[in-house]
């Protein structure tokens, strides 16, 4: 479904991202992991252009949407969930939803969708009028999660869902991945949470400063030596 | 003066203040749009004023249209003209450090001043009495029939951007775009339309007002938009630049201070009064009366 393909980025003079390759097959949790600083967020920014990547491709299903604008990334079905959830403070839960839905011109389809996402984040349907900018933590990793999922993704990249969160929200946030994942969204996961990560992907990547260290099922991976000592814990 | 006098003279200054407040108001919504969106201050956009101003002039007094049509022509030349000054001559620069930008709007501005002597002559021109005036006398405190006109036009514009603003798609999609341009791109916004959108409005109002300028006061010329964008940047600055609400009352304030220097103490005062306030408010409350605090974020 996603290809990329030995990509390279630059913030500046600084070389980002050193010819990572990612592939995301259809109906999966994929994962990258890796350290603060890898690159990570940088290939979720430069898959949803944010960033134009020098050399390199990025392919969706089979077109190559390298440099493409990125609210045309959007409307091919790709939404992203980005670091530190960047919802609008200052509009309501409704509003915030509705932005996620800007592409989308079927108001029926959409209503249909927002009662999906209230029933799925009971929370949020209890706070709809209320600024976003009020919300917990947690409530606000939903919010911009529903966001993304008012566009209708087949594709949903996540970045850092459980940043500054209490370990029994990061618990649920997971679940509510995998549930997503199983109503037919593919999700590209970046995580610092390697233990979390793994314990809900299909196949799992290493970033170390830019380049991928490591790649397989994620098994294999939670049983790698070298994994469980950087990133597990022991 | 005794009690009654001052009294009086208080309530027709207070007329002629939110008068002449609405009209900075108007302009003043542009420059805080356009603040909130790219972070930029147009100097350009008191001429956009003027150049709203010139095509009423002639859409009244060549196309002999009536008021209203020609106020829509205005509004509709200066949307064209914003959105061509920002494709022109901000986009470009979008990466640049904001500095060049801004030099870029000053020159936008001197362009658009010189350059509209160049083409209608720095001669002022005598707007056509598009309504007749008429002056009704409520005990002694005179209100003219163009400040009705003025107000109403005004309060109508600011309800009608108010409902584009918090209730369209389009007006959605600006304030996302100006809360936080990448997030606003990421739902699928198209940030370079929404910009042009924004100069679209801001242009469109700021043409409203130099039409409604130019029938009060009977008189255009190409300068004319100098000092009223300054004072509309005043008013935008103390009511808070990028706060849509902010504008408008700040555009009120201004004019009510201006209207009672110039009553009370002298009309030479007025600028000195204004420019006192912008003073003021940066010493000590920069972000303005209904400005956010600003924290930046890491």
């Amino acid at each position: 479904m996603l290809e990329i393909n030995d990509i390279n980025v630059y913030y500046g003079a600084i070389h980002a991202l050193k010819g990572v390759s990612v592939t995301v097959e259809e109906g999966q949790i994929v994962t990258l992991i890796g350290a603060n600083g890898a690159g990570k967020s940088t290939t979720l920014r430069t898959i949803s252009g944010l960033l134009k990547p020098k050399a390199g491709q990025v392919m969706f299903e089979g077109k190559s949407i390298a440099g493409m604008a990125v609210h045309n990334i959007v409307k091919l079905g790709i939404s992203q969930v980005p670091e530190g959830r960047r919802i609008f403070a200052n509009m309501s839960v409704l509003e915030n939803l509705e932005l996620g839905a800007y592409t989308r011109s079927d108001s029926k389809g959409i209503r249909e969708d927002m009662d999906k996402i209230f029933s799925r984040f009971s929370r949020l349907a209890e706070r709809k009028p209320q600024m976003a900018g009020t919300l917990s933590g947690g409530e606000q990793q939903m919010l911009a999660m529903g966001r993304a999922l008012m566009s209708r993704p087949r594709l949903l990249l996540l970045d850092e869902p459980s940043m500054g969160l209490a370990p029994l929200l990061v618990k649920e946030i997971f679940s509510i991945i995998k549930e997503i994942n199983a109503s037919g969204t593919t999700v590209l996961l970046v995580e610092q949470n390697a233990n979390m990560a793994l314990s809900i992907a299909h196949k799992a990547y290493v970033l170390e400063t830019g380049r991928i260290t490591l790649s397989g099922t994620a098994e294999e991976l939670a049983a790698s030596e070298a994994v469980r000592k950087a990133y597990l814990g022991g | 003066m005794e009690a009654g006098s001052i009294a009086h003279q208080f309530v027709q200054q207070l007329i002629n203040g939110v008068s002449l407040g609405s009209i900075y108001a108007l302009i003043a919504l542009g420059y805080t749009m356009i603040y909130g969106i790219l972070k930029l201050i147009n100097f350009a956009h008191g001429d956009i004023y003027m150049v709203g101003a010139y095509v009423g002039f002639f859409a009244t007094s060549i196309l002999k249209l009536s008021f209203f049509p020609a106020l829509l022509m205005a509004m509709v030349v200066a949307a064209v003209v914003g959105m061509v000054i920002e494709r022109v001559a901000y986009r470009p620069l979008r990466n640049s450090p904001k500095i060049a930008i801004l030099i870029t709007a000053i020159g936008v501005s001197l362009f658009l001043e010189y350059g509209g002597m160049l083409l209608v002559t720095p001669q002022p021109r005598t707007f056509p009495a598009v309504f007749a005036a008429e002056l009704y006398n409520f005990g002694g405190i005179v209100i003219n029939s163009q400040q009705i006109v003025i107000l109403a036009i005004s309060i109508a514009l600011m309800i009608i951007l108010t409902y584009v603003v918090q209730k369209t798609k389009a007006g959605k999609a600006m304030r996302a775009v100006s809360f936080d341009t990448d997030a606003a791109k990421l739902m699928g916004i198209n940030v370079d339309q929404t910009i042009s959108f924004t100069f679209a409005v801001g242009s469109g109002l700021a043409a409203a007002a130099g039409v409604l300028v130019g029938i009060y006061y009977n008189s255009i010329d190409p300068l004319m938009g100098i000092m009223p964008g300054l004072k509309a940047f005043i008013a935008a600055v103390l009511g808070g630049i990028g706060v849509i609400p902010g504008a408008m009352a700040g555009g009120i304030i201004l004019g009510i201070i201006e209207a009672m220097v110039s009553g009370f103490i002298s009309s030479t005062f007025r600028d000195a009064a204004a420019f006192g306030i912008l003073i003021i408010i940066l010493l000590f409350k920069p972000s303005g009366l209904m400005g956010k605090n600003v924290r930046e974020k890491v």
